[in-house]
């Protein structure tokens, strides 16, 4: 792992740390009223906290990140999930940002979640976990900067879900980011994406090895509905275009008569792309998270504009024209509403053939645009 | 910073603190002088990438929108001034752009390079399309669509229900033209009007 650490452009050797921000005397209070306690939060650093705290930058991961968004893990081939952006010279040049990333309230890595022990009882929380919102994510997320030290963020950063938590979070506490950076995301989502989520929940509740959410004490998880769900997820991940370009309709290889396997390439790939998740994920993570998404709708509070209008910060939103899951529209929709509050907004569609998954994607339009952004938010900050 | 001397007479016409709407705001340098010289806010529109990008790089805030199609995303007297500089002649919707800003805007501010100019007039009768400083482009790599003399446009205000509050009528250095107003679609490079609905 030397030789990669020493790869220009990478962060190098990075370890997931963790921390109990919340406990059961001192719990979250949900926006829901429901307290939660202990909270354990997995994050990731990169880069240095300047003297003046002036240069942190938080990246919120979408529906199934973590941590691990730059560098490498002792041992791992693969960098992390974001690691095309963050490194020393790239777009959040860790020279000069300090990138902070952790895994979300509700998720299955590290952070507490669904799967994790209710110390009450002693076992997983399963279906008795808190129904959570976009706000409760972003509480955690200011428990974990107030825990670093730091007070006001350069930039929060996100994609898709990710985006979201950076709404919400410049919605309600506008004093406490100088930029808010808005990827790919949704103010509100529409009757066809809350339909994909549903049928992606069904799968995972309709296999018998989901026990109502009991598997968690078993070995027996329900792999086969959560594969199925991010199949069909991925599928909106993706443009037409990305699919035939990847796959057309190349034969798997090897395939035999016509039958009811794996006959095309593109259904090896998906049933790859759904057995690789099983081992990363977990069943009840995806439908809290999935559900998180349905609800938002934070300009349905009248008084959101009023709260940034007293604090003024900058917006960033980024769409790509050729995603169909939270496609320009979407973007056009939290420009609309940010230009109708009187905020600076900066908006830009990126042209790109890879649909929803650009926003984690090298496209030079895009990462251009994010350096820009970011090098002139570190000057203005700073002068 | 120095503007260039046709931007330096825009920014005067903008009152300061005012909420200013840039439509085909190129690299934001108007904006950016308004923004940080005279308590300005504002938005640049531009559809030009590297424009963009350079709009970014000052720091001022710019959405990637088409003027002709798209200018519904603001919302009914959001600004109080839209400035359409040098712009009107490039789109394919003139009339529906003035309205639209009208709609958004309480104050226009219009300048557009003026083909009735005598120098183009000449050039024309030569049997030559006009190319002057202010129409540098030749006829095969121009942006201009639309080729309107001062009179004609005018005449657009008001088919549309624009009273013009002021002209100015620019000479081919961009400065204010020492010419009697009567002359001004003879003699006037430009002109930079302010409307309001």
């Amino acid at each position: 792992m030397g030789a990669k650490a020493l790869e220009p452009g990478s962060v190098g050797l990075v370890d997931t740390q963790s921390v109990r921000l919340f406990t059961p005397e001192s719990p979250l209070q949900l926006r829901s009223g429901q307290a939660l306690g202990p909270i354990e939060v997995a994050y990731e650093t990169y880069g240095t906290l300047s003297p003046d705290k002036d240069n942190a930058v938080f990246i919120c991961h979408a529906l199934t990140g973590d941590a691990h968004a730059a560098g490498f893990h002792p041992g791992a081939k693969r960098p992390g999930w974001w690691d095309n952006l963050i490194g020393p010279g790239k777009p959040l040049d860790t020279d000069r940002f300090f990138v902070v990333c952790a895994n979300l309230l509700g998720g299955c890595q590290g952070t507490t979640g669904p799967s994790s022990i209710n110390p009450e009882t002693g076992k997983p929380y399963g279906l008795s976990f808190p129904l959570l919102t976009v706000g409760d994510l972003v509480e955690v997320h200011r428990a974990l900067m107030h825990h670093l030290g730091v007070e006001r963020l350069l930039a929060a950063l996100g994609g898709s879900l990710g985006g979201m938590q950076v709404l919400d979070w410049a919605l309600h506490y506008p004093e406490e980011l100088a930029n808010a950076i808005v990827v790919a995301a949704s103010s509100r989502l529409t009757a066809q994406n809350i339909a994909f989520s549903a049928v992606a929940r069904r799968a995972i509740m309709g296999d018998p090895r989901f026990d109502d959410g009991g598997y968690t004490e078993s070995s027996d998880h329900p792999d086969t509905g959560l594969a199925i769900a991010r199949m069909m997820a991925h599928i909106t991940y993706l443009s037409e275009d990305a699919l035939t370009e990847k796959f057309g309709r190349a034969p798997q290889p090897g395939r035999g008569a016509p039958g009811f396997g794996i006959d095309f390439a593109v259904e090896s790939y998906l049933d790859h792309q759904g057995q690789v998740f099983t081992e990363r994920s977990d069943a009840l993570s995806y439908l809290y998270l999935s559900r998180v998404m349905d609800y938002f709708d934070p300009f349905a509070d009248a008084d959101a504009l009023q709260r940034v209008s007293a604090h003024p910060l900058r917006w960033l939103v980024m769409s790509f024209d050729t995603d169909w899951r939270f496609g320009t529209d979407h973007s056009r929709r939290i420009v609309r509403r940010l230009e109708l509050g009187g905020q600076p907004v900066t908006f830009r569609e990126i042209s790109s053939p890879w649909g929803h998954d650009s926003f984690l994607l090298e496209v030079p339009s895009y990462h251009a645009t994010l350096r820009t952004y970011l090098d002139r938010a570190l000057l203005e900050v700073r002068s | 910073m120095s503007l260039r001397p046709e931007l330096a007479l825009l920014a005067d016409l903008i009152p300061d603190g005012s909420r200013v709407l840039d439509l085909g705001c190129g690299s934001g340098e108007l904006l950016s002088h308004l923004i940080t010289e005279t308590g300005c806010r504002g938005t640049g529109v531009e559809i030009d990438p590297d424009a963009v990008l350079a709009a970014i790089a000052r720091g001022v805030p710019v959405v990637e929108l088409d003027i002709d199609t798209q200018l519904d995303d603001f919302a009914d007297d959001s600004y109080d001034v839209v400035v359409l500089s040098r712009t009107i002649q490039t789109i394919r919707k003139p009339r529906e752009v003035l309205q639209q800003m009208a709609r958004i805007g309480d104050t226009l501010i219009v300048s557009v390079p003026n083909f009735g100019q005598l120098g183009n007039r000449l050039r024309l009768m030569r049997g030559r399309m006009p190319m002057s400083r202010d129409l540098p482009h030749a006829w095969y790599d121009t942006p201009n669509l639309r080729f309107t003399t001062l009179v004609d446009l005018e005449g657009l205000f008001t088919a549309v229900g624009l009273k013009t509050h002021r002209r100015i009528v620019l000479n081919p250095s961009g400065r204010p033209a020492r010419t009697g107003e009567r002359l001004a679609n003879l003699v006037g490079a430009a002109a930079v009007y302010v409307l309001r609905a």
